[in-house]
């Protein structure tokens, strides 16, 4: 019998989930759309990757994160749960020991993470807005009418990409929807928006830190070239773009999963599980907190957002 | 007879609502912060000001809608001071009728200023039961920020799980019913034995964490989103220096010191700017692992002092994170971002 780990990622946008060996070796992997309901992507995402999976390995290890780590976590009954910085920058060190600098750009956030000989010296969060993000590249895509995946390649097109506005989401429309009415060609305007990601995400979340190479660019806006192509411009280094640059956080907490390995064996049929998240605010004293209270199989598996004693926990 | 409201923030309600109780007559409406505070507080709130208005307004309108007519409001040094009257107007447009007093004009806190206001609220009042509940409200404050500088250092390798904080409340609801000074005194003495009975299993090589940044943020755990229970849960020890006895006491002798201490600094920053810096370099020479900076979003003070800050930590090769707060920031990007640094400081300390 081989080995095998489940690692999943459950972001904002999109769900991906890795199976590894013993070696650390991707043996199985999916990219889905989360579509607003994580614990029905990866129902979906598990049976897919159970498929890819030959049937010798037991799976010993899960692990989760992203944005429903905590609810997944519950889900798949596992302790393994880590915050997406740590699981990107385990996976990213595990492929390429020696790299300083991540750079992730997301669908709802976006981070920068510099290493130093495979330890985290520092890191930055976006915070307040969703600018320079994937979502916001998928929202200007639809308004100009350009499918998201022919995004980078048209991008790369153009000579004259538009100058348009990186510091904030509503700034960079309002002048994108001026230079489009004043006629400029859809491949300079494609090329100005992944211009004005690069230009924001070194502006807010790259703002004081020293960007140093071998740099690793990933995220699902990794594979948006034009984006590639201005920070190659912008920073002047060379940026390495993995073929999974979108699985990196899954592998990452699929390496962290094996050290959490105990003698339970987990299975691969999640499909049965019912799931049920149910909110409700608390009377019990002057905080109103609003208590979420997480459902398996009709039995209360955890609650979450009390603040005092006092809450309701039945 | 009239009622009084007054904003929250942290525990500090217990000694003023202890003050206030024993030199009035009038009612006494205790403030909280809670979702729908929050709420209101923010609609009716220019969209920029920062989250401790939204907050005080909120609790403000609390307050009148219980029956208030009497508020009283605290300016800081920074823009903060100009918030009592900001808040007077919005208030008088949403047709409330009260009168409003400003305690702490610009950060200064003038006694003979503050007495006469005091008269002015309730006339009744006697200077000598004044002077005499003052001291035992200061007093309160000075024992409930020592108590609470223990808990934070603690609170993170208590083995049986909510016992700081029971005891805490315990502490403060006999705080609140306290008879004088002496009877402060005795309760103070017989809650520290009673906190350091707790048992704790505090490893020699304990991570420690400094915390710095804008005052009502750090110290109204609403406002912060529970950072310091956030931090404790994954057992580490805190150090924070804002308390209301550093802020009311020691800030104004600290400063002079802190100005001649730091060669590249000439004057102060406004607000707090000037102690944060040199709280992180402090805290960088200390050995602390990490430090974390705290603000509510368009805190101009901070904001100034942000690269000074990060500069010095680089300096150390200390690392430091930066959160920046609004009423709408939900948990999880806190916890992620908490959990992200502790796993940071763990890996560089090899654990």
């Amino acid at each position: 019998m081989k080995k095998c780990y489940l690692g999943v990622d459950i972001g904002s946008i999109s769900t991906k989930g890795v199976v590894i060996d013993e070696s650390n070796k991707i043996i199985a992997s999916e990219y889905l759309w989360t579509e607003g309901n994580p614990v029905c992507a990866v129902k979906r995402l598990v049976s897919i990757l159970k498929s890819q999976v030959e049937s010798d390995y037991v799976l010993k290890g899960i692990g989760t994160t992203g944005s429903a780590r905590k609810l997944i976590g519950l889900m798949l009954g596992t302790k393994a749960v880590k915050n997406e910085i740590t699981a990107h920058a385990v996976g990213t060190t595990s492929l390429y020991p020696d790299v300083r600098t991540i750079l992730e750009i997301g669908g709802q956030d976006s981070k920068i993470i510099l290493l130093n000989h495979g330890i985290i010296t520092d890191y930055a969060m976006n915070t307040l807005c969703a600018a320079g993000t994937g979502a916001f590249l998928s929202s200007q895509a639809k308004r100009i009418g350009v499918d998201i995946n022919e995004f980078g390649s048209m991008a790369l097109e153009s000579n004259n990409p538009v100058k348009i506005a990186a510091r904030c989401t509503v700034f960079a429309e309002s002048d994108l929807i001026h230079k489009a009415q004043s006629g400029y060609e859809i491949k300079d305007i494609v090329a100005g928006l992944c211009k004005s990601i690069v230009l924001n995400y070194l502006n807010n979340v790259g703002k004081g830190k020293k960007i140093k190479g071998p740099i690793i660019f990933q995220g699902g806006v990794s594979k948006n070239k034009g984006v590639v192509k201005y920070f190659k411009e912008v920073l002047g280094e060379d940026i390495i773009v993995d073929e999974n640059s979108h699985l990196l956080g899954a592998l990452g907490i699929a390496i962290i999963s094996k050290k959490y390995e105990t003698d339970k064996i987990y299975s691969f049929d999640v499909n049965d599980i019912k799931f049920v998240t149910k909110g409700q605010e608390c009377s019990g004293c002057t905080n109103n907190c609003e208590i979420l209270k997480i459902y398996k199989n009709d039995t209360l598996v955890d609650t979450w957002g009390n603040r005092c004693p006092r809450g309701v926990n039945n | 007879m009239h009622t009084i409201s007054f904003p929250k923030m942290a525990d500090y309600d217990v000694p003023a609502l202890y003050l206030f109780r024993h030199v009035t007559d009038y009612k006494i409406i205790k403030p909280i912060i809670n979702l729908n505070t929050m709420e209101t507080g923010s609609k009716h709130s220019p969209d920029f000001v920062c989250a401790p208005f939204k907050y005080t307004l909120g609790t403000l309108i609390n307050g009148l809608e219980l029956g208030a007519d009497i508020l009283i409001q605290f300016g800081g040094g920074c823009r903060y001071g100009y918030y009592a009257s900001l808040q007077e107007e919005i208030l008088k447009d949403l047709g409330y009728k009260f009168k409003m007093y400003n305690l702490v004009t610009a950060g200064h806190t003038d006694i003979k200023r503050i007495y006469k206001i005091i008269k002015e609220i309730d006339p009744n009042i006697k200077l000598r039961r004044l002077i005499r509940y003052g001291i035992v409200a200061m007093k309160m404050v000075k024992y409930m920020d020592i108590i609470d500088n223990y808990i934070r250092e603690n609170i993170g390798f208590e083995v049986v799980k909510g016992s700081f904080i029971k005891l805490k409340s315990k502490m403060l609801c006999d705080f609140s019913k306290c008879k004088g000074l002496i009877h402060l005194k005795r309760l103070y003495r017989k809650y520290k034995k009673e906190f350091r009975r707790i048992k704790i299993d505090k490893p020699k090589d304990y991570l420690k964490v400094g915390l710095i940044g804008e005052l009502y943020t750090l110290m109204e755990e609403n406002a912060n989103y529970g950072l310091e229970y956030e931090l404790a849960r994954h057992g580490i020890s805190i150090t924070r220096f804002t308390n209301v006895t550093y802020l009311l006491l020691k800030k104004r002798k600290e400063v002079r010191k802190y100005l001649k201490k730091m060669k590249n600094i000439k004057y102060r920053l406004g607000a707090d700017a000037l102690d944060n810096i040199y709280h992180t370099e402090y805290l960088c020479k200390k050995g602390y692992d990490g430090i974390i900076h705290i603000k509510s979003s368009f805190c101009t003070p901070e904001i100034g002092a942000m690269p000074i800050i990060n500069k010095i930590a680089k300096k150390y090769e200390v690392p430091v994170i930066f959160f920046s707060f609004d009423t709408n920031t939900s948990k999880v990007g806190v916890e992620t971002r908490i959990e992200a640094f502790v796993d940071m400081i763990k890996m560089k300390r090899g654990m």
